[in-house]
């Protein structure tokens, strides 16, 4: 478990995102990298030690561009949507290992203009069980593979549909107040109920979407964080959690609890905070219901509960926990979560498009591959 | 039966061929652990409850009730167009797992946790039997 405050973002950047590009995904990733390094007051060389997320660059793109020289440590968070976050628990482990001083961690993707998510889950080695038995059914696309889970939800507690375009409609609110979202237009819950059904009961404003382009953190050890050129933004607690049967949802116990819940109490113990103290949550929102079903695991209220909570605004930037407040991955633009990081560091530096006012301590969330989950806590340092 | 099947096909191994082999027989077959008795699925290497990897099989009830589900609007597959919408249910059966399949003459109005169903057996190629699930 990594020492509270052993670490700090000190540096972020993100590409133009796009819907639509002729541009490598490697180019995305290294452009991003590059701002998030200079953010930092930081030159490329100074990285020691990357985490780039699965299935993009490797470590030897960052030293043949970046010209390191002696980079002393790589890895990976295989955990899909989660590796983002999860990679801030990596990062924190190296840096209070000794090992390293300023770690990069970095997404670039044309999930638009490449391959798109029904190829590429196939061809990921965390869907092979899923693979065999599930998609010869006809379950090919996490819309197909969580929906369940929704409807499950739906059947136990009564939650709707309309509950869930809360969602959508405050986060596309959120993404109209950006210089950098690909999606601006605002939308009403009556635009998400006449939108297509995808897999009921996920219609297409409940899901995310795919994107072009890059984004990137650069978490630097504590002692040195103090020094560089933005303000540090500490990390209070960081934890990754795996749901039960992590490789088939079918399998679960329980179909509406999540990975989250394992790590949740862990970090909010760690950070030494309670929900009250948190003034802002970028929640991972490849789905509404996703992001509904987070809330309830961190704890935020109690399991069933999640669709009256997200009601009349709640998670608005005046509401009572102001949530993905760039936008999301619902309506940015779907760089895994990494952009949600981006934006939990800017909301606790004071510089975000669309500021919660005196944001001092923030959360964010990551899931990805059917369950699995990771949670940092922030605090403005 | 088609005469070209491009739908997704599964890649079994030794270790998942006894549940396909058993689709084509027409059984639901099951994997158990040979020394403490517990059923799981999917199939896979270890007993998670004694860490033994000796494996038995045995024929399931081939009843259920359905636990949840979704219904599929959109084709995440170029050859799946034609099947659209299609029900596919998660189903919880007595062995005490549970297993999906698409729906078989089961109509959206009367989906409900609980609904009773049985498998069945659809034949779609030469050598690959997909469980489908009915009324019960």
């Amino acid at each position: 478990m990594p020492r509270q405050e052993a670490g700090a973002i000190t540096g972020v950047g993100e590409t133009k995102y796009l819907r639509g590009t002729d541009r490598t995904a490697l180019s995305f990733q290294l452009e991003a990298s590059l701002n998030a390094i200079r953010d930092a007051g930081l030159k490329p060389s100074d990285i020691d030690g990357v985490i780039p997320y699965g299935h993009g660059a490797v470590a030897e793109d960052f030293i043949t561009n970046f010209g390191i020289k002696d980079l002393r440590f790589s890895a990976t968070t295989p955990m899909g949507g989660a590796s983002a976050v999860a990679s801030i628990q990596c990062a924190l482990a190296v840096i209070q290992a000794g090992i390293c001083k300023h770690v990069l961690l970095s997404l670039g993707r044309t999930g638009y203009s490449g391959g798109r998510i029904g190829t590429r889950v196939q061809q990921m080695p965390q869907f092979k069980v899923i693979g065999e038995f599930e998609m010869p059914l006809g379950a090919i696309a996490p819309a197909q593979l969580y929906a369940p889970m929704a409807r499950r939800h739906m059947e136990l507690y009564g939650t709707t549909s309309r509950q869930l375009a809360e969602i959508a409609v405050t986060t596309r609110y959120h993404a109209s107040l950006q210089a950098n979202a690909t999606m601006k237009n605002p939308i009403t819950i009556e635009d998400h109920q006449s939108s297509r059904m995808i897999s009921d009961p996920l219609r297409l404003l409940d899901c995310s979407l795919e994107s072009d382009g890059g984004a990137a953190v650069v978490i630097s050890a504590a002692d040195r964080a103090r020094d560089l050129a933005k303000r540090p933004i500490l990390v209070m607690g960081v934890a990754e959690g795996h749901p039960d049967s992590p490789s088939a949802i079918t399998q679960r116990p329980d179909l509406t609890t999540l990975g989250l819940a394992k790590a949740a109490p862990k970090v909010f113990e760690m950070a030494g905070v309670t929900h009250a103290d948190i003034d802002v949550a970028e929640v991972y929102d490849c789905f509404t219901y996703i992001v509904m079903c987070q809330l309830e695991d961190l704890g935020f209220c109690k399991k069933g509960e999640g669709g009256a909570f997200v009601q009349d605004g709640a998670l608005g930037l005046n509401g009572r926990l102001p949530v993905n407040t760039h936008g999301g991955l619902l309506s940015q633009a779907h760089m895994a979560g990494m952009n949600h990081i981006v934006e939990l560091a800017r909301q606790l530096r004071g510089e975000a498009a669309a500021q919660v006012p005196d944001a001092e301590i923030g959360l964010v969330t990551g899931y990805g591959d059917m369950g699995d989950g990771a949670l940092a806590i922030m605090r403005r340092g | 039966m088609d005469a070209i099947y491009e739908k997704l096909v599964p890649s079994p191994t030794p270790e998942t061929r006894p549940y396909w082999d058993g689709l084509n027989e027409g059984r639901l077959r099951l994997q158990r652990c040979a020394d403490c008795g517990k059923v799981r699925h999917y199939p896979r290497p270890m007993c998670d409850a004694c860490w033994s990897m000796n494996t038995d099989w045995v024929d399931a009830a081939g009843t259920g009730t359905v636990h949840s589900w979704t219904i599929t609007h959109y084709a995440f597959h170029p050859a799946l167009k034609g099947d659209l919408p299609y029900i596919l249910l998660t189903v919880d059966l007595p062995e005490g797992v549970r297993m999906n399949a698409q729906a078989r003459g089961i109509d959206a109005s009367a989906l409900r946790v609980g609904l009773p169903v049985v498998v069945a057996f659809d034949r779609v190629k030469d050598d690959l039997t997909l469980p489908v699930f009915e009324a019960g």
